[in-house]
């Protein structure tokens, strides 16, 4: 893990606050980033319910996703996050080095037959529940697979 | 995160301290299977001081209610917050486990 480069402190500036990491696939490495976002959005005054809830579980969902599916828990592949956050938003872009999916194909749903048995396969529903906008893009030439969550302030 | 087992009988009290993620999910699970492959029917997973819960905690609590029912017992999650109950309700595992407000009342309801 990278140590992360800040590009300003966090405070109420209404210009955006920026963080980035390149992590390893480790899945140890996720709480403590998840932790130090979870701090700004604390210090940007989003609610209790988004710093308790919201941010940490879609983070680690993310991050988790991009690490065993995305990197095949290969530990010489990385993840890069990319967190820009001001008064109103909290944007993050979660990057690997997989092929991607279709997010939009992968409509999980707890309508399906066996999802009161099933052991995985929630993750992408709650990052959809909990972020207000969940997307994703590549791979291309230049980039891997970049999944971006957008939570506004409320 | 850590948790701590405490078993009488064939009620097993579990105290779940910080997150249940992906990282634990495996080794939390594994704990409570060799309880119930001991004996323990009734499980009691205590909430109370615990963090957020991941996807893959919910995964692993799914998967452990139905290996407990399997065996012929059950598993009752307790001291839930708001925000946990509130994961449980967007994910509709609250149709699947039965919450409640204490550790007192998931054993008095036996």
């Amino acid at each position: 893990m990278t140590s992360p480069s800040a590009q300003r402190p966090a405070t109420d500036s209404p210009t955006p606050i920026t963080r980035r990491w390149t992590l390893a696939s480790d899945l140890t490495l996720i709480e403590p980033v998840v932790e130090t976002i979870v701090a700004l959005c604390m210090s940007a005054g989003f609610s209790a319910r988004h710093c308790h809830l919201n941010v940490p579980v879609a983070m680690t969902e993310a991050l988790a996703n991009a690490m065993l599916r995305g990197n095949r828990s290969d530990r010489s592949r990385s993840v890069q996050v990319s967190v820009e956050l001001d008064t109103q938003s909290l944007r993050v872009d979660v990057t690997d080095e997989g092929a991607g999916f279709d997010l939009s194909a992968l409509q999980q749903s707890p309508d399906e037959a066996d999802w009161f048995e099933r052991e995985d396969g929630r993750g992408v529903f709650l990052m959809r529940q909990l972020m207000d906008r969940v997307e994703s893009a590549g791979p291309d030439a230049e980039s891997g697979h970049r999944i971006r969550l957008i939570l506004h302030r409320t | 995160m850590s948790f701590l087992l405490d078993r009488n009988d064939d009620v097993l009290l579990v105290d779940v301290e910080g997150q249940l993620v992906v990282t634990n999910r495996q080794e939390f699970k594994q704990a409570i299977l060799d309880a119930v492959e001991q004996g323990a029917r009734t499980v009691v997973i205590d909430f109370t001081r615990s963090g957020y819960i991941d996807s893959s905690g919910l995964g692993a609590l799914v998967s452990l209610s139905k290996r407990v029912r399997d065996a012929g017992g059950d598993l009752r999650l307790a001291g839930l917050n708001e925000d946990l109950r509130t994961l449980f309700e967007l994910t509709r595992l609250d149709q699947l486990f039965p919450l409640y407000a204490s550790r007192a009342d998931a054993l008095a309801a036996r």
